[in-house]
């Protein structure tokens, strides 16, 4: 049980004077995940909104040791840094024990990210990789990314006056990353700060490379008030858009199940990128969102249950 | 910095790194405030923290688990603080800004 | 004590990369580096290095994880070819404004489009802005050499930028030659511990690397990096003396060959400047006073020593091997041209493209190019500015 109390007592690695926006949806997540690191951090930070805001020149919102290469590759420079640790270590002349952590939105992450995060992952480096997954590229105004969910109005898949929005559904990453057989990855909603603050902290401790993707709102994209950020996250989690679970191992666990399962539109309508999912003509993209939330959501809690089951 | 001459390229520290650890602190975004601010009720406040685990800005102050204030140099006024805040009737009420009495 | 030998180009620069050491080291294959990494990897199997060897799945990521184990305060090597460091494109830039100390061999590659997995400079050519330090190799022995000396002109406190140290691919880097290898010894004590001033890993001094700048400090931070360029010559010709005191191989920017008093002279990087010797020496016998000049550093790019051997000439013509689609020839000769533009007694110069995708370049060839500047210089006039040797019309 992750105590506020206690964590409230810890130096922010991520301080104050940022220019991310007001209410930004990825500034809780970063705090939060770095709140659960019992040793030093070293940060490797793709291109987007959380680099751009938080190191405009001269001035450094970083407490920590902070590095910024490109917009592909936080997980290949993060396995540098690692290897250089390594290295470091191995020959007697560093003697500091370190946790290693990526942030990369989804952009940079899904798209443009997704062969170096393979590769890091794939490797084995001992490292964390956290996706702030805002459903599209935010930093540059909104664009669609892989990540996008379907029907979401972004400047590259605008609801028009023939298509309704972006065509097709999300990537799933967390699946991706399962796949390559990781010790272990994780969904998180900052909303829900003791379940992620838990899981960053296996995260940390768990030997070899493990994966964290955030639901992280963005009240400039997705259109809703800025104070609505952190209830607008929890509905995506309460209507199971956004599952929060976790496979240590392999081993499926859905950590939250919400007592009531919110229908879908009930996030879908906080927000006003899928606005027009709500005119009658769109009544079938709405199913269809609803249907594949379902679908995935009674896949987790059947491999959930078949992995409670023991090997068959 | 603004203002001031700013320095030329011998200054500057080699690589375009940056030394100086969080020194974003000297640029106040709290004036980036125009219409609301937060403002805290003590006597209603239970410490549950919830305001600062969720602030995006770092800017609920918190002592010895308690706590003690809005750090208003910094606070954006997104209002994150006050919609989450669990108490009946609120410990913090969004007012507006023209009611900074600091 | 130095040792006598028999290694390729590609073994000859894997064994300098042995004698070094680094902490880490990001490899992806690509012909005709493949052998570097590949000799390397036994190396790190054998345990005769205590490398970090990292493996990983492109060469974007390659040199992304180099200047990482860099910026973390590593002494850091990856190696590549033609499309290899095109791919990395991007993060050379990066590499060299971050003012980070890796060396680099690349073995001179042709870039696609055809695919063409042999020897021309399109590759390096085409990264020649990018805040490189670039060392051009004839032959094994050199490319072993400059491996070494690359390290400490990387690594000086007035430098700390990359430096790419270039082979021509197939021609050198897979030919066995005989070549002169320091013993490991020297070569530890040359290098000498690795002791950046700033690390990432440095948790008592954290820093912040990669910043955005607007339009206030962008500039200022470029024009630091030029300064670094700009000192990067002084440096590589002490560590070239230093170097030469050393081994008994001094290295400079330029090799001259008969050039004092030629009249007619060529201009040619790495290997093809082999080839042109024993032809100067055959026009020699002849009587006729032509000479050679082989650059060995591109960049920094020595102007003032170029105009200063080239002065004076009847005719110069400046090889090529690589094309710069300017619709004036390759990348050298503008740079060579404008390193006279000042000079009093300017040569006529002319420039041959050579050597495309591997186009075998032989005596004849260069033959042909002396004979064609000996009446350039007889006449006061050229036929063609440029002149694309040995393709077929």
């Amino acid at each position: 049980m992750a105590n506020l109390k206690e964590l409230s007592a810890k130096p922010e690695a991520l301080g104050c004077g940022h220019r991310l926006c007001a209410g930004c949806g990825a500034a809780p997540v970063v705090r939060q995940i770095l709140m659960a690191s019992d040793k030093p951090v070293v940060i490797a930070n793709a291109t987007g909104c959380l680099e751009v805001s938080t190191t405009i020149f001269p001035y450094t919102a970083w407490n920590v040791p902070w590095m910024h290469n490109a917009f592909e590759n936080a997980a290949a420079t993060l396995s540098g840094i690692e290897a250089a640790y390594n290295s470091l270590k191995r020959q007697g002349r560093y003697d500091k024990e370190v946790n290693f952590v990526a942030f990369g939105g989804d952009g940079g992450t899904y798209d443009i990210g997704l062969q170096s995060l393979s590769g890091a992952m794939e490797r084995g480096h001992d490292l964390v990789y956290v996706c702030y997954d805002n459903g599209a590229y935010m930093n540059t105004g909104i664009q669609r990314s892989s990540a996008t969910p379907l029907g979401a109005d972004t400047t590259t898949s605008p609801a028009g006056e023939v298509i309704p929005g972006k065509r097709g559904g999300r990537k799933d990453l967390t699946e991706i990353m399962i796949a390559h057989g990781i010790p272990y990855a994780a969904q998180v909603s900052p909303a829900h700060w003791n379940d992620l603050i838990t899981k960053a902290k296996k995260a940390f401790d768990v030997k070899g490379p493990a994966f964290i993707n955030a639901l992280a709102s963005c009240n400039r994209g997705w259109r809703h008030d800025p104070s609505d950020t952190i209830a607008v996250t929890r509905l995506g989690v309460e209507t199971c858009f956004w599952p929060l679970y976790e496979v240590e191992n392999g081993k499926v666990r859905v950590t939250y199940k919400p007592r009531d399962k919110k229908p879908v539109v009930e996030f879908l309508k906080a927000q006003g990128r899928f606005r027009h999912l709500f005119k009658p003509e769109n009544k079938h993209l709405l199913d269809e969102i609803q249907a594949e939330v379902d679908r995935k959501w009674e896949d987790l809690l059947r491999r959930e249950a078949q992995a409670a089951a023991g090997p068959a | 910095m603004s203002g001031d001459r700013l320095p030329g390229w011998r200054d500057l520290p080699r690589g375009g790194v940056i030394l100086e650890a969080g020194n974003a602190r000297e640029y106040e975004t709290g004036e980036w405030r125009s219409t609301i601010r937060p403002k805290w009720k003590p006597d209603k406040c239970i410490h549950c923290l919830f305001c600062w685990v969720y602030c995006p800005d770092a800017a609920i102050r918190v002592e010895n688990g308690k706590m003690t204030g809005i750090d208003y140099r910094y606070c954006k006024g997104c209002g994150i603080c006050s919609k989450e805040c669990p108490v009946k009737g609120k410990a913090i009420e969004m007012v507006p800004e023209s009611e900074a009495t600091s | 004590m130095s040792n006598k030998v028999a290694l390729t180009g590609n073994e000859a620069v894997a064994y300098a990369m042995r004698q070094i050491d680094p902490d880490v080291v990001a490899a992806y294959p690509i012909t005709p580096q493949t052998d570097i990494v590949q000799a390397f990897s036994q190396f790190v199997a054998d345990g005769k290095v205590k490398t970090e060897f990292v493996t990983v799945e492109s060469e974007h990521s390659a040199m992304s994880a180099t200047v990482g184990a860099s910026a973390a305060g590593a002494r850091a090597m990856t190696a590549t070819s033609s499309q290899g460091l095109a791919l990395m494109w991007e993060i050379l830039y990066i590499t060299s404004s971050l003012r980070l100390p890796i060396v680099m061999p690349v073995v001179n590659r042709a870039l696609s489009a055809p695919i063409n997995i042999h020897c021309d400079h399109s590759d390096t050519m085409g990264a020649r802005d990018a805040g490189w330090i670039q060392l051009y190799s004839e032959n094994a022995q050199e490319a072993y050499d400059n491996t070494l000396q690359a390290l400490r002109i990387a690594e000086h406190p007035d430098v700390l930028l990359p430096v790419m140290v270039c082979q021509d691919g197939f021609i050198t880097s897979h030919a066995l030659e005989n070549l002169v290898v320091e013993d490991d010894e020297f070569v530890r004590e040359w290098a000498g511990p690795y002791k950046p001033d700033m690390a990432l890993l440095d948790l008592d001094k954290p820093m912040t690397i990669g910043a955005l700048d607007l339009q206030d400090f962008y500039f200022e931070h470029k024009r630091s990096e030029i300064e670094a360029m700009n000192n990067a010559g002084r440096v590589i010709r002490a560590v070239g003396e230093e170097y030469g005191r050393k081994t008994g191989r001094t290295y400079g920017f330029l090799e001259p060959y008969r050039l004092d008093d030629a009249e007619i002279a060529i201009v040619v990087l790495s290997s093809t400047a082999g080839t042109a010797r024993p032809v100067v020496d055959a026009l020699r016998a002849d009587g006729i006073k032509a000479g050679l000049l082989k650059p060995r550093m591109f960049r920094p790019f020595p102007a003032a020593e170029i105009a200063r051997a080239l002065e004076g000439r009847k005719a110069v013509a400046v090889m090529d091997r690589a094309e710069a689609f300017s619709g004036m020839g390759g990348p050298l000769f503008p740079e060579i041209r404008s390193a006279l533009y000042d000079t009093e007694k300017k040569p006529i110069m002319v420039n041959y493209v050579f050597g495309l995708g591997g186009r075998n370049t032989g005596t004849r060839d260069i033959k042909r190019v002396y004979d064609e500047l000996a009446l350039v210089a007889k006449t006061g006039r050229y036929d063609r500015l440029v002149t694309y040797l040995g393709v077929r019309e």
